[in-house]
């Protein structure tokens, strides 16, 4: 008989012990699988879509909600700003590229963006059907919107005012799928894109009464954000401060808010962890008086095996196999557990038209779970072990 | 075989135990009798390797157990001797083969599951093997732990007060079942116990033995001694 299996069986001679010890060690290592998993796509999904917009300008109000509505279409848009001064700033020299996005209405919850071909090319983004819009009401669909509403190419849809479901619908002027895009795992993916022109069109021919006042209406054609790559990194300390002092709009450097936006997201996932630790404590602590009592009530039983001439440390790894049984069991159930819980998040969030995270991934950070398990496992049998390994025969003799 | 030599045995904080020289032959049976605290565990415990003696030589099948290291003494016991105690011990998480079964696994030999029945089938009791401890009678379960001491064929079994709480029908089986075991595999019997009907078990059935008597006898220097106060005695007829 191998040590592993004698070990499992004595593991399982008391089950009620045994599972909720099992049920402690693994409640500590899913919590902490969760909170690696979640920071880990957060940051993930966030350095995905920030990738290549240096700043963000739009209407003035909060930074952060004009970084959340520009880059990441998750909260509404600070304002509207001239089309004009938007064209001002794509002359200035630090300027690299601007890429114009204006928002306002949605296809059944899914942004319609109106903007300019850098903007999938901005993500790298490929057509799995169709082509990119030629001329105005024309749209490419994200791969999700495709999936979820059904979308495909040649169909025609209405925009609805307002950037959730449910709104006031521009019945007159439809919109024609042009094609789709591959899925890129970036926000594209829950986006409708569109020309500028189109979203323009839209309410000009909504709202205009006669043909003069389509006229006026085209003078104060407005854009709602421009996501703008710099000539060089030296800008970013000049650029925002001309744009927020010079002119009537914003600059949000993305990566200041999201820094900001994570440390506060960071001290959520510092408790988590700490509420994670303390379970994990709690298990060890369990498992040690668990195998403490083991070998108060099994002294007899293990000194007669050192009567039938197991050596001591055969006694004690007896013990440090029963933890490691523990910790190898727990800790595949808690990382299973934890992907379970990260998966049904991820799967809510996509409901919601959320921040796009990734169904299953195993960054390298989650070694940290066996590793925890075993120092666990460790910890809590050391002495234990020690006092198996340290039973003498003789007490057999003397237990009458 | 086992002899022994001008024995002796000082506990850290306690009395000195001097032991009766002796020699048993190889297969012979020795009664270690004396009451309770006579020092009968002491003389089990060195002879089994698991103390060593204050001074004095003792020597159980061919090996001086001074001369064995405290490493190897976990080898050799589980070799030479096999043992049954007073509480069987049997392990109530496993079944009786899988009670034999540990004794393959402490002794660090490869699990041979025709030996563990050829075992449990000498003492009558292979129909249990799937049983556990709990679903035993005590006479099945003193045949079990029985088998389990003999399952490696030890030149020398020590039984500590196999006799213990047994009416005298069963203590009469349980010595005879020893008896008749040692005999088959040509062991050396050790009982040690307080019961009488032990000895005249062996009286009775004319079986040869050696029996001596510990007593405890502080001296005037403060040291104390164990004597036996009966000579080694053999059954008449051997």
């Amino acid at each position: 008989m191998k040590t592993i299996l004698l070990s499992w069986r004595y593991l399982w001679s008391r089950p009620l012990a045994a599972g909720l010890n099992l049920l402690l060690l693994t409640l500590g290592l899913a919590s902490i699988t969760f909170v690696l998993l979640v920071s880990q796509q957060i940051t993930r999904a966030f350095e995905r879509d920030l990738a290549g917009i240096d700043v963000v300008v739009g209407a003035k109000g909060s930074p952060m909600q004009l970084i959340l509505s520009g880059v990441f279409h998750i909260d509404a848009p600070t304002g509207n700003v001239p089309l004009a001064a938007v064209k001002e700033l794509a002359a200035n020299p630090q300027v690299a590229r601007l890429i114009p996005i204006s928002l306002g209405d949605n296809f059944r919850g899914f942004r319609i963006v109106g903007t300019s071909f850098d903007y999938p090319k901005l993500y790298g983004a490929t057509l799995a059907d169709g082509a990119l819009w030629i001329e105005p009401m024309q749209a490419v669909v994200g791969s999700q919107v495709a999936r979820q509403t059904g979308l495909k190419t040649g169909d025609s849809f209405a925009g609805a005012h307002g950037l959730g479901a449910g709104g006031e619908s521009h019945g007159q002027v439809m919109y024609r799928v042009s094609g789709v895009l591959a899925a890129s795992g970036s926000v594209l993916d829950r986006l409708i894109l569109t020309s500028t022109e189109s979203v323009w069109v839209v309410h000009e021919k909504d709202t205009a009464a006669d043909a003069e006042d389509l006229k006026i209406l085209e003078q104060e054609r407005e854009l709602t954000l421009a996501l703008i790559q710099y000539k060089s990194p030296l800008a970013a300390v000049t650029f925002p401060r001309f744009v927020n002092s010079a002119t009537e709009m914003q600059a949000a450097a993305p990566a200041l808010e999201i820094t900001r936006l994570l440390s506060m997201i960071g001290v959520g996932a510092d408790v988590l962890k700490a509420l994670a630790g303390v379970l994990l404590l709690t298990a060890g602590l369990s498992v040690f008086i668990a195998l403490w009592s083991a070998v108060r009530e099994r002294r007899a039983d293990l000194a007669l095996l050192r009567m039938l001439g197991a050596p001591p440390r055969k006694i004690a790894g007896l013990l440090l196999c029963e933890a490691l049984w523990l910790a190898l069991l727990a800790c595949a159930l808690g990382l299973l557990a934890g992907q379970g819980v990260m998966a049904a998040v991820a799967w809510a969030l996509q409901a919601e038209k959320s921040v796009a995270i990734g169904a299953f991934v195993w960054p390298a950070e989650l070694m940290v779970v066996p590793v925890l398990a075993l120092g666990v496992a460790l910890a809590a049998s050391a002495l234990p072990a020690w006092e198996a390994y340290r039973v003498s025969v003789f007490e057999l003799l003397k237990s009458r | 075989m086992i002899s022994c030599h001008q024995l002796t045995f000082r506990y850290a904080s306690g009395p000195e135990l001097a032991f009766a020289d002796l020699e048993v032959e190889q297969g012979a049976t020795l009664l270690l009798t004396g009451a309770s605290g006579s020092g009968k565990s002491t003389w089990l415990a060195l002879a089994a390797g698991l103390l060593p003696a204050s001074s004095g030589r003792m020597t159980v099948a061919g090996q001086a157990l001074d001369q064995l290291s405290k490493i190897n003494s976990d080898a050799w016991r589980a070799r030479t001797i096999g043992f049954l105690p007073q509480k069987l011990h049997l392990s109530a998480a496993l079944t009786v083969h899988d009670n034999l079964e540990l004794a393959q696994w402490a002794a660090g030999q490869t699990t041979d599951n025709s030996r563990i029945a050829e075992a449990l089938t000498a003492l009558g009791v292979q129909d249990l093997s799937k049983r556990k401890p709990s679903q035993l009678s005590g006479g099945q379960a003193q045949r079990v732990a029985l088998a389990r001491a003999v399952l490696l064929q030890p030149r020398v079994i020590l039984a500590d007060e196999p006799t213990a709480s047994l009416d005298d029908e069963a203590c009469h089986a349980a010595v005879s079942l020893l008896s008749d075991t040692a005999q088959r595999l040509k062991a050396t019997l050790v009982i040690a116990t307080h019961d009488s009907r032990v000895k005249r078990y062996f009286d009775a059935t004319l079986k040869p033995f050696l029996s001596i008597k510990l007593a405890y006898s502080p001296l005037n220097t403060g040291v104390s001694s164990y004597k036996h106060n009966s000579d080694i005695v053999g059954n008449p007829s051997a």
